[in-house]
């Protein structure tokens, strides 16, 4: 790691203020620029470690978010809804009352995600804001399209982790299973800047596919801070299931998740359906077409069945990683059956 | 952490116009507690508790193998709670109570899951097993009477090469057993 000073902001404006760029930008910067001012911000800093130790990253210093009041916890909402601060550890997140009774879908999914010693450090927001595990993305000597260089080694080379959607340019996945569930259940970000102006986001609109911008995950901007997790009112009756298939059970990034909520009308019939799949893209993958075979229909098993296999519209394998297509054919399928299960 | 930004705060440069105050990337003192002891040390902020216990307090119990929080060798508790210290900086540790395998033992007796893991032959090399025993240990200070289900998943994050995972977990449950007895 090379050295950095340190910065305890004490207010969401004085650290904003203080965070001169992002992880994003600091990475795509040609190498040097920036040079001595370059303030990146810090929330339980295990992603952020990451890439100082591999040198991928190297700020002048870092603005630590810890001691800051009021960025953790969850509240209820008036209008219904959960506010999550950003900077509530997956551990907290995964244990928490009103979440647990709320939407254990995502509690559930937070206490599977990574260990319990990063879950103890790890915060909602830095998770949703992580960058990717591809492993020519995280070694310092391939300068890579997302890292401003001119080549996607991965569509190539060694793939098998990597996305087959939307990969005809970057073939990156998006790390986050939170994420996954997140844009399933219609959440949003909000975000704030040094002058005190808030702006919400839909999660969905925040992440930012490669046509956009291939160098960054998402719309987070320089001096600029992911304050809150915003989960919306869950509609009575909402049927919500997480599903994820690993190389192991333990502590492991998903091969494939997926998420669905849907919610039937009096009859039974599907009414609105989200099906979202993790470690598919290089943002969270709503599958239209399984949605689509969702509505107006009883779910059963047939329909299930039928909308596993419209998820894979579009898909694109690479050369090493067709097999994530009967996993997320089959991941779809549960994962349907297991909300429908669900009262 | 009011009193350690509050030490921070009185060793950072004046801040100009109410900015965060800033120090480094020099070496700050900091005071770690650290099995139940108040220690002051000197670290540049990108030091990490796990360096600053091994080479600043001569705390070599805790182990660094991958450095990137995979493999867990390195785990400690920060107040109670496992964390890896090998991503967590020194210097972000502020007033939480530092425990390593170090602290377990009291007035020279060994903590029920170190005394099992003896028993129960759970450790080979034994170099991920200080990181092992510290989440078995918390495991057992909040589940006291755990599954075998319960004590897979406390040490989900761990790697042991040596394959040792059948008799750690029988040796968690036997501690289990002994600290009621």
């Amino acid at each position: 790691m090379n050295r950095f000073a340190w910065a305890h902001a004490r207010g969401i404006a004085e650290a904003a203020a203080a965070a001169s760029t992002t992880v994003a930008d600091a990475m795509a910067a040609p190498p040097g620029a920036g040079g001595d001012e370059m303030s990146i911000v810090k929330a339980g800093g295990i992603d952020l470690i990451d890439l100082l130790k591999e040198n991928l990253l190297v700020p002048a210093k870092l603005v630590s978010l810890k001691d800051i009041p009021g960025l953790d916890g969850v509240v209820e909402e008036q209008g219904g809804g959960l506010r999550i601060g950003a900077m509530t550890t997956l551990a907290t997140l995964a244990d928490h009352s009103v979440l647990r009774r709320r939407c254990p879908v995502l509690a559930d999914a937070l206490r599977g995600s990574a260990s319990a010693q990063i879950r103890n450090v790890a915060t909602l927001g830095g998770n949703l804001l992580q960058r990717p595990r591809c492993w020519y993305f995280r070694a310092a000597d391939y300068r890579c399209l997302r890292k401003g260089g001119g080549h996607c080694f991965a569509l190539s080379g060694e793939n098998q982790y990597h996305a087959i959607f939307d990969n005809g340019q970057c073939a990156i996945v998006h790390p986050s299973t939170a994420a996954t569930v997140l844009v399933a259940l219609g959440a949003a970000v909000e975000l704030a800047n040094a002058e005190g102006a808030q702006r919400q986001v839909l999660l969905e609109d925040f992440f930012v596919p490669p046509h956009r911008d291939v160098q960054r995950e998402n719309d987070l901007k320089p001096h600029e801070i992911l304050t809150a997790i915003l989960l919306p009112q869950l509609p009575e009756g909402l049927r919500m299931a997480h599903v994820k298939q690993g190389e192991r059970d333990s502590f492991d990034w998903p091969l494939a998740d997926v998420a669905v909520a849907f919610d039937l009308d009096p009859e039974g019939s599907c009414k609105r359906a989200a099906i979202i799949l993790g470690a598919a893209a290089p943002v969270p993958h709503r599958a239209r077409t399984a949605e689509a075979a969702l509505r107006g229909r009883r779910i059963d098993e047939d329909t299930a069945r039928q909308a596993g296999r419209a998820a894979l519209d579009g898909a694109m394998p690479l050369a090493k990683n067709a097999y994530k297509l009967p996993l997320f054919e089959v991941l779809v399928r549960r994962a349907i059956l297991a909300a429908a299960a669900r009262q | 952490m009011v009193e350690a930004a509050s030490v921070l705060v009185g060793q950072g440069e004046a801040a100009e116009s109410g900015g965060p105050a800033v120090v480094g990337p020099d070496p700050v003192q900091i005071t770690l507690t650290v099995n139940g002891v108040a220690r002051t040390i000197e670290v540049e902020p990108r030091m990490t508790l796990a360096e600053a216990l091994r080479g600043l307090l001569g705390l070599t119990g805790t182990k660094i193998s991958c450095g990137r929080g995979a493999c867990s060798a390195c785990t400690v508790w920060l107040d109670g709670a496992t964390v890896c210290s090998c991503m967590m900086l020194a210097i972000d540790v502020g007033t939480r109570s530092v425990t390593t395998i170090e602290g377990l033992a009291t007035g020279g007796r060994l903590h029920p899951v170190q005394a099992a893991f003896i028993e129960h032959d759970a450790l080979q090399c034994a170099f991920c097993t200080p990181g092992i025993v510290m989440s078995c240990a918390a495991l057992l200070e909040r589940t006291p009477d755990p599954t075998a289900e319960d004590v897979q998943r406390a040490i989900a994050g761990h790697l042991c090469r040596c394959g040792t995972y059948p008799h750690v977990v029988a040796a968690t449950l036997a501690a289990a057993k002994a600290r009621k007895a």
